[in-house]
């Protein structure tokens, strides 16, 4: 796996959850978010395209400027990781559940 | 809407417990674990082997949608009692989460429902939080492939 992919190192980094915070509030370009930090603007850079990456960032053009935000539903899904592994169990015993109601209605007519 | 499937996996703890009411006989709901042909079809695996005794053995293949051998598992099953109660070993092939073992237990509720009970204990807690991200991860990756191809098209 690539690991720059992966939201839960992307997360990991101080820096990047900074970066985070910071746009909760409001979008920002990627200037006005490097004028927090004391960094070069290109380690900044390299941030905001590793958490662009992992979708926990979206960039939005407004005419010469790209902004970035928050993607709120991304970050939801990282507060509840374990759902999508709840969710794979819950399609694989739906589906038990209906080969077996078709099965029951079988054996039903096999018995009458 | 109530969640039928419930998963329980205590933070710093190297298994978890899954839970699951069916709207099935505890007969069914066994055989559904016990029979290769419907093993297949809910777990969307090949079974190569599945030998649902005492001592037996069992081995799984899964394909991608271009036939390519994607995953492949094995284990050893410890106990088979049939409609009450599994214990297995669950190994992946080629994946660094080790070895897991796998306790089902198989609850008669009435005559038509029943309730599955598993328990999974990993070799270690970073495993088990490992496999519990696992389709988090995937999930993001075939994002991030999808992507890729409609940005391919746009060059």
């Amino acid at each position: 796996m690539n690991l720059r992919r992966d939201v839960f190192q992307a997360i990991a980094d101080p820096t990047r959850r900074a970066i985070l915070l910071l746009v909760t509030s409001q979008a920002l370009t990627a200037g006005a978010i490097a004028s927090n930090f004391d960094t070069a603007r290109p380690t900044v850079s390299k941030h905001l395209a590793i958490l662009t990456e992992c979708e926990l960032l979206e960039q939005q053009q407004n005419g010469r400027e790209i902004y970035y935000h928050l993607n709120a539903k991304k970050m939801k899904e990282v507060a509840d990781f374990i759902e999508p592994f709840r969710k794979m169990w819950d399609d694989r015993f739906n589906k038990l559940e209906s080969i077996m109601t078709s099965k029951k209605h079988e054996l039903f007519k096999k018995n009458h | 809407m109530e969640q039928k499937t419930k998963i329980n996996a205590e933070d710093g703890r190297q298994d978890y417990v899954i839970t699951r009411e069916f709207d099935l006989p505890v007969e069914l709901l066994f055989r559904a674990h016990a029979e290769a042909g419907i093993v297949e079809q809910w777990m969307n695996t090949k079974v190569l082997k599945l030998e649902s005794k005492k001592f037996g053995g069992y081995q799984f293949e899964t394909s991608d949608p271009q036939g390519n051998v994607a995953f492949k598992a094995s284990g050893v099953i410890h106990t088979f009692i049939p409609n009450q109660k599994i214990v297995r070993t669950f190994e992946m092939d080629n994946a660094p989460f080790g070895v897991q073992l796998e306790v089902y237990e198989f609850e008669r509720l009435t005559d038509d429902t029943s309730r599955l009970h598993m328990h999974v204990i990993y070799e270690s807690v970073a495993q088990r939080d490992q496999v519990l991200k696992l389709p988090f991860a995937q999930g993001l990756n075939w994002a991030h492939n999808k992507l890729q191809d409609i940005a391919g098209k746009l060059k």
